[in-house]
């Protein structure tokens, strides 16, 4: 997860909350692979369906906010996205996104620069690249770094138990 | 430079001088709760994660209140989850009956001043009331914290709540919190911690300190810390330590804000359906019919609460066709209100006493409501559907509020 | 010829100066009483008739008991519609105050009457010298649209108590000895009768509990002379004026007569699923519970908590059982409060209700899961009956039930 990679954005606004990653209805899927197709649905119902394996969301200030339903950052791993660039996160889904392995960093105003459909360059724990320019970003401690790059906590606790996955 | 509680608190858990807002540091869990809704999923983590022992079976505390007792057959599954749990891994802390899980963490002495704790209910900051750093997180998380005994966290900033003088006759700590998330807004302390101080605040009782913290996480606040002192110390059934005196925000400390209030401008509040932030004094509303009034839950069951509402209550009947439910919040609180006589004073009064558990607030039992319904409650939510169908009006009240308007058959 | 109370108290609410068994009579009703199992159905069909009226409102008792608390946006509905209903036509109603029959004995039944009650445990009022029976909700609203209905008159079986019952020995043993004697279907359309020199040494808890399950023997109604001790019963609690007092004549036909020495019963269980499965306690020593149930119209009394607390006095209940101790009505809430049973009660670790229907009804609070085990003071131990359809229920009295939540397994007072 150190490695930096480049992916496509998706522009989100402020306050995106949970049950617009996931709306409650579809909480009641048995897998998350079921409610991947509904994700982000009460505000871009196509969005699911035009997100590629590696694009990156890039949004305003306190997404996630609302419930602790952990469907929510899987959802949004499950449709592919690498990382979700924010002003800032809602406190119980940022620790819930670490937990399932979904990369979340901020970099206040990156959303009013990028535009959708264009790339950027990620770097993690240092900086974003967007149009030969680089943002700053701050850097999450090793032991998140951990966690992320096991791919979740359930993963990282097996590896630290020595099982594989 | 100066400290707020929750840096003191976290720099003395990891050993550190000092921590600032903004840094991720890995705390070591003085103490868990979990329970009866969560256990299975808690359970079926710990085993994906592959762990074969709790990391400490004394710091584990397992409470069932959500489904006690149980009111649909598949209640019964969570009491077997749980037992099967503390029968593998050797846990003796387990409450099959004894009330709600907020309240009997501080109650049995499982939550001490400076503790670091965590559970699987968002209710968890209930045990900032004796300085405590408290907060809830989810499943996932919780079976870490079972194998490894550790938990990273951000370390967050702190708004500053001082409030001095006498709070008017009839305008309680429920009010006051009313209020206060009125004023911050129900997203207004999202990652931050609350601090409060003041005279007003010395002056109350842990159980009133208590109704505070509880309700902080519906300003989105991570937790809510008081200092401890000599009323925490014996509520607690200790002598504080150099540490947990020091518990106090520093007169440096940086705050992200600061909050000052004068007691004698609170007033009787209520939160109006179907926003904890919707805050309307009484005295706009009266005159709104109502159907049922509850008075319990975490927030607001305790024995002066129930006091209160006796106080009310004592020689007079509720109004005909309006239901009173009144659920202690613990079996320790339902026998001081039977030995003091509170308890048969409601019920002449014409209450249901139930027993103690979450009851009504969480929705499952307890007097659920249906379309066009009225409820005043001492709860901690009054969300859309929270207790009936989407068309249930919820107001939110404190205790001696309640009591008055299950006489008048109106708010 | 003579006649038998049953005979008697259906000649009078019919007018007529006899009446025997096998005939049937149109009777004017004295009571009616509907709880919160049935009634929005009776109020369903009432707004579809034809100019609805009802005939005597005084004579409707309407009891919310059966789900109280609320447990459901369903349930809420169907309380809102009888409460609603019964504020607009001013019919009596008690939301949360107790158990329907217990109720009904603490402030309505009086001797002599003739009561339909949309409950099959109406046969209880039968203590009180009263005829009460169970109807469906369309006999109900026959009823309560015209006043009366139409009656079978019963036979009746006799059973004439003789002496005391022993020590540790209850009138709940006692009632389902006699329902494990003449079987589920051993009094089908007819009236159980009790009396004789041993009626003296039972209480009027005991005789609720004796009539109120006198349905699971098929019983249409069961009946009891009334006695200084049900007069007192009266005088104590609101001063009630018996509508007549009758007792069967010398030379009354009877179906059947049964001669009981009360010293001979012993303590007794039902075991699953039928209520005259009936053995020895002692035969199902040590069979392991999850839930113990003190309460319901059967055995939720004042007597039936001194006999629970007097046992668990000083005692816990076993680790993972849930003991549910819920009194009949507020009256003998209040009145266990005041003699400290309650406080007993919490102090071992019981589960104190409101006084509702709770286990004993399977929906309300306190059911039981799959594959789980209850031991109940309850009326029934049909499948299902307690909560889940796989779940099995005993039945069996105050005290082996308080023991065996001491126990965590069935066993009986004198070996805790």
């Amino acid at each position: 997860m150190s490695e930096s990679f480049t992916g496509r954005v998706w522009i989100l606004g402020n306050d995106i909350d949970t049950d617009i990653i996931i709306p409650t209805d579809y909480l009641a899927l048995n897998t998350v692979k079921e409610m991947a197709p509904f994700g982000f649905s009460p505000l871009r119902p196509e969005l699911a369906s035009l997100i590629k394996e590696g694009d990156i969301i890039v949004a305003g200030s306190n997404f996630g906010c609302g419930s602790s339903r952990e469907q929510a950052p899987e959802v949004v791993k499950a449709l592919g996205i690498k990382a979700v660039i924010a002003d800032s996160f809602a406190r119980i889904f940022f620790r819930n996104a670490i937990n399932n392995g979904l990369l979340l960093i901020e970099c206040p105003g990156l959303s009013q620069i990028v535009k959708e459909g264009d790339e950027i360059t990620v770097v993690p724990g240092n900086h974003i690249t967007y149009e030969d320019k680089d943002y700053p970003i701050a850097s999450l401690p090793e032991n998140l770094m951990e966690i992320l790059k096991a791919g979740g906590l359930v993963s990282a606790m097996r590896a630290r138990n020595g099982l594989t996955d | 430079m100066g400290q707020t509680i929750i840096e003191k608190i976290i720099a003395h858990n990891i050993g550190v001088k000092s921590v600032k807002p903004g840094d991720i540091v890995t705390v070591n869990v003085d103490r868990v709760m979990l329970d009866d809704i969560m256990i299975a999923f808690v359970n079926k983590k710990f085993e994906e994660m592959g762990f074969s022992k709790v990391w400490d079976p004394e710091k584990i505390v397992l409470i069932y209140d959500h489904f006690v007792p149980a009111s649909q057959v598949d209640d019964t599954r969570a009491y077997k989850a749980g037992d099967d749990f503390v029968d593998k891994y050797n846990i003796k802390n387990i409450h099959r009956s004894d009330g709600i899980c907020h309240q009997l963490m501080t109650e049995a002495g499982y939550v001490k001043p400076g503790d670091i704790v965590f559970g699987t209910d968002s209710h968890t900051t209930t045990y900032g009331c004796v300085g405590a750093f408290s907060t809830g997180i989810g499943y996932t998380e919780m079976a870490g914290i079972l194998g490894t005994g550790q938990l990273w966290v951000k370390v967050p900033s702190t708004i500053k709540v001082t409030i001095n003088g006498n709070l008017p006759e009839g305008v309680y700590s429920k009010d006051v919190i009313l209020r206060i998330i009125g004023d911050l807004t129900a997203a207004g302390a999202t990652y931050q911690a609350l601090e409060f101080c003041g005279d007003t605040i010395e002056n109350m009782s842990i159980a009133s300190r208590m109704t505070i913290s509880n309700m902080a996480i519906e300003a989105g606040a991570k937790c809510a810390l008081f200092t401890p002192d000599s009323k925490t110390a014996e509520y607690c059934d200790i002598t504080l330590n150099e540490f947990q005196m020091n518990l106090v925000g520093d007169e440096d400390a940086v705050y992200a804000k600061e909050l000052v209030y004068k007691a004698e401008d609170f007033v009787p509040n209520m939160a109006c359906p179907s926003q904890v932030d919707a805050i309307k004094p009484v005295s706009e509303l009266k005159g709104t019919k109502i159907d049922q009034v509850f008075i319990g839950s975490c927030t607001n069951g305790r024995l002066e609460d129930l006091q209160a509402a006796a106080a009310v209550l004592k020689n007079k009947t509720i109004c005909p066709y309006v239901k009173l439910i009144i659920t202690p919040a613990s079996r320790k609180i339902y026998k001081a209100a039977l030995a003091d006589g509170t308890l048969e004073i409601l019920s002449k009064a014409g209450a249901m006493i139930t027993h103690p558990g979450c009851g009504l607030c969480c929705g499952r039992a307890g007097g659920i409501l249906t379309d066009e319904e009225v409820v005043v409650s001492t709860n901690n939510r009054n969300f859309l559907g929270r207790m009936g169908t989407s068309k249930v009006k919820i107001y939110l009240a404190s205790p001696a509020t309640a009591a008055m308007c299950a006489i008048k058959g109106e708010i | 010829m003579g006649m038998t109370m049953a005979e008697k108290i259906i000649a009078l609410a019919a007018s007529v100066a006899e009446a025997k068994a096998g005939d049937i009579y149109t009777v004017e009703l004295d009571r009616l009483m509907s709880n919160d199992g049935t009634t929005h159905l009776t109020i369903d069909m009432f707004n579809k008739l034809k100019n609805p009226v009802i005939k005597d409102v005084n004579k409707l008792v309407w009891i919310v008991d059966h789900n109280i608390p609320s447990d459901s946006p369903k349930t809420a509905a169907s309380h809102k519609k009888m409460r609603d209903f019964a504020r607009e036509k001013g019919i009596a109603f008690y939301e949360g105050e107790g158990v329907c029959h217990q109720i009904m004995m603490e402030n309505h039944v009086r001797p002599g009457e003739l009561i339909f009650g949309a409950d099959s445990h109406t046969c209880a009022y039968g203590a009180l010298g009263a005829f009460g029976t169970g109807v469906g909700c369309t006999d109900y609203l026959y009823a309560m649209v015209t006043g009366e209905s139409w009656l079978l008159v019963p036979e009746t079986l006799r059973f004439n108590l003789h002496g005391t019952l022993k020590k540790g020995v209850y009138a709940r043993d006692l009632i389902l000895t006699i329902i494990g004697k003449i079987g589920a279907n051993g009094a089908n359309y007819m009236a159980m009768e009790f009396a004789g020199d041993g009626m003296k040494s039972l209480s009027m808890a005991d005789r609720i509990s004796i009539c109120n399950l006198c349905v699971e023997a098929g019983a249409k109604t069961a009946l009891m002379e009334v006695d200084d001790i049900a007069l007192d019963y009266l005088k104590l609690n609101g001063n009630r004026k018996p509508k007549a007092i009758v007792s069967s004549d010398e030379d009354a036909n009877f179906a059947k007569i049964f001669d009981i020495n009360l010293n001979e019963i012993e303590p007794i269980v039902a075991k699953p699923h039928f209520v005259d499965q009936v053995v020895a306690a002692t035969e199902c020593l040590g069979v392991h519970i999850d839930e113990a149930f003190l309460g319901s119209c059967n055995n939720g009394r004042l007597e039936d908590l001194r006999v629970g607390a007097s046992i668990i006095k000083g005692k816990k209940v076993s680790d993972k059982v849930r003991f549910l101790v819920v009194p009949a009505s507020r009256t003998v809430y209040q009145e266990a409060m005041a003699e400290g049973l309650i406080d007993i009660f919490m102090d071992a670790g019981a589960i104190v209700m409101n006084p509702n229907c709770s286990v004993c009804w399977g929906s309300c609070q306190g059911v039981i899961g799959e594959g789980e085990t209850l031991i109940s003071t309850g009326t029934r131990n049909f499948k299902g009956r307690a909560g889940h359809k796989d779940s099995f229920v005993y039945l069996a009295s105050a005290a082996t039930v308080t023991a065996s939540a001491i126990a965590g397994y069935i066993t009986t007072a004198d070996r805790i």
